[in-house]
């Protein structure tokens, strides 16, 4: 019988609960990690560049006179720098992230792959145009397929994220009302719009008017046409709106606008609710940005890059920014300055450098091209359907502030947990502890205490039904005053509460090296 | 659908729980004449990975890639050789599928990274502090626009004829809204005299250097003369890069500089999605768009990071914002805060002595073939040549033979017929030799 | 003997013969959470009733302070800007914000009484 003579324990043996500090600061999986600056040496590259004979310097007298500053480190330890980094974070690959308003859906990796191959990552923007045929033909496709799901006539490619997006829709509507020598001032917008909205208009050089929300949870229309008038250039509203309702006056507002010579700006972050089955052109919209990274899933990469396309009327489309891309016989042409378009094209003038978010396009089309007109309905409805399936299992031991059927997104409010002790930020921070990234919190601000719940169709029934069970438990132990959850939570997180009191009072934006040691006199 | 978790008996199971007859009920608010059916959109139905896979790849194949032809365009997005590590951390799920760091418990990877980030932009543009990004170069130079023209309180943006005219466009959509913006006459290989059209409304003079031509520009003379009068004086850089060589903005008197950050950690993508740099002196901090991660401690004292100073931001401030910016270019600050890294000092020192190194060799040699004249007398990896016929005819009969010659600058300025022979061409450390000289034979058969 | 009274936006003004002394509410600075950041105007500068004075912000709000009746700007208090707890600790005390001589005393006719303001908060 040969064998390993040497056993050793396997069992599971017993536990002494009372966790002790660490001699590294790790435990176990949990690495510390300092900031990059405290790693590293002179003298040490993760690259290998081989230095190179200049023979004529031609820095025309300006070249750089003091180092830098950046340390020096090898590949390996820039790897685990970054890997420990990314063991501090929540992903939607790890779990349920039900961020309301945010669309934290499943990134398929096929939009990955395609995004980096050569054709598309490895192409310039101000290539000769006959070199990038393909390039021009998958924005054209990506083209086709918004104008198709919205029902709207014309495009804008290049705004980099939605309130980006905002701005050039707003900026169209400012210079269809200037080329008729209209200056008027003032854009509604209502009360529980996200923040970008009004900022947007202000930018865009308008006033910002607000228009109150109705007690279950819509815009008030009646206030919205009492404040319509001739000095009125827009309505800017979000629809499906922000309590994770479907407007049902939509379309008599916007008859509303137009009739007073407005126009209609629709914010379409939520448009992932309707996509597939109602067409925002049907409804009277003039202008709407669509949130690549939100309906059509590329990912959002801990805050960005997006890509806010704007879908445009047939009254707004001939001021569209440049470039523009237009059929020339076979070939595909980017028209990147007024002189070259026909006079009835006056395009804003540019929004930014080259053509929008290329590597965002191809994860786009890729999405949509995957799912397709069938699939995408299929999305937006099993979207909806979890929303209120959360809605319906929750209302009763939460509360909700609208009864619902709500759209892609259920709003509860924090009156549940009124004389409790505990917040919604409290309730928030359990989450943590239970495995679980927060829903929005605080906003819209219309509700007390606002959470907002946005499940995506990403999630199986199961992983809804675990999320549910979680969510009535800490709901019931919140109200039967077992508060050992709540306070002080998160308690299992890389980090507890963070002080942000301080961060604000006493900024500190970036690493400083520590002051050299006093040299002895 | 491979996307789609629920079952056809989960969806009953649901909407039986929902009291709701079926999915329909739950669009009641959506006015029945605005559904369509599947029939309404002309589009197809869903495909496996194999058919998209082969779908795109066919569109991809249709572009002549950088890397399969001598390559030599810049003009704002640079070729570089990004390091694998790279992209392999960048797709992990942790940075790729998170959200905005809102939880900051759970978002630490995220924050610590952009703090890094900040510290990076700061050190490199030898500015106080930087943000977490801004979409681009163009718009970030468009956002120190309108921050000038806030802290002055006055109208003016006096942009330098070597401004990338791309930018230049970008801040007049924006800036001439609140304010006016003068763009001073082209003189290509030349530095204009701006002092002179400094006055006192004007808020900020826009500067980029390297500029769109090529040229280094000394910055310092400009700082006092804005500052003379009262302005601030906007340094941009486009080629990022160039800061491993060259005297940084900052120490020559920039109040404020953005720069386009693709050339470290990031492709060319066809034009996006790039990532701006805005770096500034601590004074404006309340004036800056954009996120900011800070330092601060955790309820038992471990250092910790968060998003700060959010009161400038559209969520709270609303109409009153420093700026209407939401999502920015996370991903891409993280490629570039890796490439960096790995680049550290002494890597990013020789990779801009390569690229000068390269540049310069070629311009050498280009200006030796009869009627090729170059015009910058100083750059960096980037110069301008005067062909003897337009640019653009040679580009176009150059890229028949498989070779990406470099931006005619009339791809720039379309209506600037002086400008028409002017061929600004890039040369980077991917550059080879034999990547020169095949440029270099083929203007000396055609020109 | 001074007298104080209240604005509908939650800032006190505090009469002295011919100059006010500024500040914002206990309840304001309840409701603001901790305050962060203070921007005060500048001595000299000239105030009209109701227009924007300065602004406070705690780290997930902002809010401009208005000036509760018009008057040319004499004082500002560094001390807050310095240390801004100061006005969460006391509000209508050591926290206060800028002082003014008064332009037009009629104006304070608009204003409540403590007694009318802790009415009006009870509204709320």
């Amino acid at each position: 019988m040969p064998m390993n003579a040497q056993g050793r324990p396997t069992a599971s043996g017993s536990i002494d609960d009372a966790p002790r500090p660490t001699i590294s600061g790790d435990r176990g999986l949990d690495h510390e990690e300092p900031l990059i600056f405290e790693l590293g040496r002179e003298g040490v590259a993760g690259v290998d560049i081989p230095e190179v004979q200049m023979s004529e310097e031609r820095l025309g007298g300006l070249r750089r006179r003091g180092p830098i500053g950046l340390p020096g480190l090898s590949e390996p330890e820039v790897v685990r720098h970054y890997v420990r980094l990314s063991r501090m974070n929540y992903a939607i690959d790890a779990g349920l992230y039900p961020l309301g308003s945010c669309t934290m859906k499943h990134n398929p990796r096929l939009n990955e792959k395609l995004a980096r191959l050569p054709g598309f990552a490895d192409v310039h923007p101000l290539q000769p145009q006959q070199t990038v045929q393909g390039a021009l033909q998958l924005i054209s496709e990506l083209m086709r397929w918004l104008t198709t799901l919205t029902g709207m006539p014309a495009v804008a490619m290049s705004p980099k994220a939605g309130a980006h997006g905002e701005l050039c829709g707003l900026l169209t509507i400012r210079a269809a009302l200037l080329a008729r020598g209209d200056r008027r001032p003032r854009i509604l917008v209502p009360s529980s719009a996200h923040g970008t909205n009004p900022a947007t208009a202000a930018l865009a050089g308008f006033t910002v008017d607000e228009v109150r929300a109705t007690d279950d949870g819509h815009v008030d229309a009646d206030a919205l046409e009492d404040k319509l008038g001739p000095d009125v250039a827009a309505i800017m509203l979000t629809n499906p709106n922000t309590c994770g309702l479907f407007e049902p006056r939509i379309r008599e507002m916007a008859d509303a606008v137009h009739a007073i010579g407005g126009y209609f700006y629709c914010d379409g972050a939520n448009f992932n609710a309707i996509a597939g089955r109602v067409r925002p052109g049907d409804l009277g919209v003039d202008a709407m940005h669509i949130n690549l990274h939100k309906t059509f899933s590329t990912p959002h990469g801990g805050g960005g890059p997006g890509a806010g396309p704007v879908v445009l009327s047939a009254a707004l489309a001939p001021y569209a920014p440049l470039p523009l891309l237009m059929h020339d016989g076979n070939e595909l042409r980017l028209v990147e300055e007024r002189g070259a378009l026909p006079s009835e094209l006056k395009p804003l003038g540019r929004m930014c450098a080259f053509h929008g978010q290329m590597g965002m396009f191809v994860r786009a089309l890729a999405y949509v091209a995957s799912h397709g007109a069938d699939g995408i309905r299929q999305a937006s409805e099993d979207a909806v359907l979890s929303a209120n399936y959360i809605l319906a299992s929750l209302k009763d031991a939460m509360s909700a502030p609208y009864p619902g059927p709500c759209m892609h997104e259920a709003l509860f409010d924090d009156s549940f947990l009124e004389g409790t002790g505990v917040t919604t930020l409290d309730f928030a921070k359990a989450m943590i502890d239970e495995g679980y990234h927060p829903m929005t919190i605080y906003f819209p601000l219309v509700v007390h205490g606002a959470m907002l719940i946005e499940p995506t169709e990403s999630e199986s029934k199961e992983s809804l039904d675990r999320f549910i069970h979680v969510l009535r438990v800490l709901t019931e132990e919140a109200k039967a005053g077992k508060r050992e959850r709540f306070e002080g939570a998160p308690k299992f997180a890389p980090r507890r509460r963070l002080d942000e009191t301080a961060a604000a009072r006493k900024p500190i934006l970036r690493w400083r090296p520590p002051p050299l040691p006093q040299a002895a006199e | 659908m491979r996307y789609l978790p629920l079952t056809p008996d989960d969806r009953a199971a649901m909407l039986a729980k929902i009291g709701a007859r079926d999915v329909d009920a739950l669009f009641r608010d959506v006015p029945r004449s605005a559904v369509v059916s599947r029939d309404a959109f002309d589009l197809p139905d869903t495909q496996g990975e194999l058919e998209v896979e082969r779908a795109l790849s066919r569109m991809a194949g249709r572009n002549v890639s950088a890397g399969s032809a001598p390559f030599f365009c810049g003009a704002g997005a640079y070729r570089h050789h990004v390091p694998a590590a790279v992209d392999h951390l960048i797709q992990r799920s942790e940075f790729l599928t998170s959200y905005t760091p809102y939880q900051p418990e759970i978002a630490q990877g995220t924050l610590q990274y952009l703090f890094e980030f900040q510290t990076q932009v700061a050190l490199l543009t030898g500015m106080e502090v930087a943000n977490a990004s801004l979409y681009d170069g163009s718009t970030a130079t468009a956002e120190a626009v309108l921050m000038a023209q806030r802290l002055t309180k006055r109208p003016k943006a006096i942009l330098s004829c070597g401004l990338h005219p791309h930018y230049a466009e970008t801040v007049e959509t924006v800036a001439a809204l609140s304010g006016e913006v003068i763009r001073a006459p082209i003189m290509p290989g030349r530095a204009e005299d701006l002092a002179e059209l400094i006055d006192d409304r004007t808020a900020c003079v826009v500067v980029q250097s390297p500029d769109v031509f090529g040229l280094i520009r000394d910055l310092k003379p400009i700082a006092e003369a804005a500052h003379a009068k009262g302005a601030l004086l906007i340094a941009v850089v486009t080629e990022i890069v160039s800061l491993g060589l060259l005297e940084p903005p900052g120490t020559q008197g920039a109040d404020v500089v953005t720069a386009e950050g693709q050339s470290i950690g990031n492709g060319l993508n066809f034009g996006g999605p790039y990532v701006g740099l805005f770096a500034t002196r601590e004074n404006f901090i309340r004036q800056m768009p954009g996120r900011l991660s800070g330092e601060t401690v955790d309820a038992v004292g471990r250092r910790g990071f968060v998003l700060t100073l959010s009161t400038r931001e559209q969520h709270i401030r609303r109409d009153k914002a420093t700026s209407n910016i939401c999502t920015n270019s996370g991903l891409c600050c993280l490629a570039f805060t890796i490439h960096l890294s790995l680049l550290g000092e002494e890597g990013l020192g020789r990779l801009a002595r390569a690229n000068h190194a390269r540049a310069s060799a070629l311009a050498g040699r280009l200006s030796n073939i009869d009627g090729v004249e170059l015009i910058t007398p100083s750059f960096f990896n980037e110069f301008t040549v005067r062909l003897p016929k337009p640019a653009a005819s040679v580009v176009d009969a150059l890229a028949e033979r498989n070779i990406l010659a470099g931006v005619p600058a009339s791809r720039l300025w379309p209506n600037e017929r002086n400008l028409r022979d002017l061929l600004i061409v890039a040369a980077t450390e991917t550059v080879t030799d034999e990547d020169c000289d095949a440029l270099v034979k083929a203007l000396q058969e055609m020109l | 003997m001074s007298e104080t009274r209240y604005t509908d936006q939650h800032e006190w003004v505090r009469i002295d013969g011919d100059e006010a002394t500024v500040g914002i509410t206990r309840y304001a600075a309840d409701q603001l959470g901790d305050v962060v950041y203070v921007e005060l105007p500048e001595p000299g500068r000239s105030l009209g009733q109701g227009g924007e004075a300065a602004v406070v912000e705690s780290v997930k709000a902002a809010s401009e302070v208005y000036a509760p009746i018009g008057g040319e700007v004499t004082a500002a208090n560094a001390a807050i800007a310095d240390d801004p707890a100061k006005v969460n600790a006391d509000p209508e005390g050591e926290g206060w914000f800028f002082k003014l001589k008064i332009g037009d005393s009629a104006e304070l006719a608009k204003l409540m009484s403590a007694g009318q303001y802790a009415d009006f908060l009870k509204g709320l």
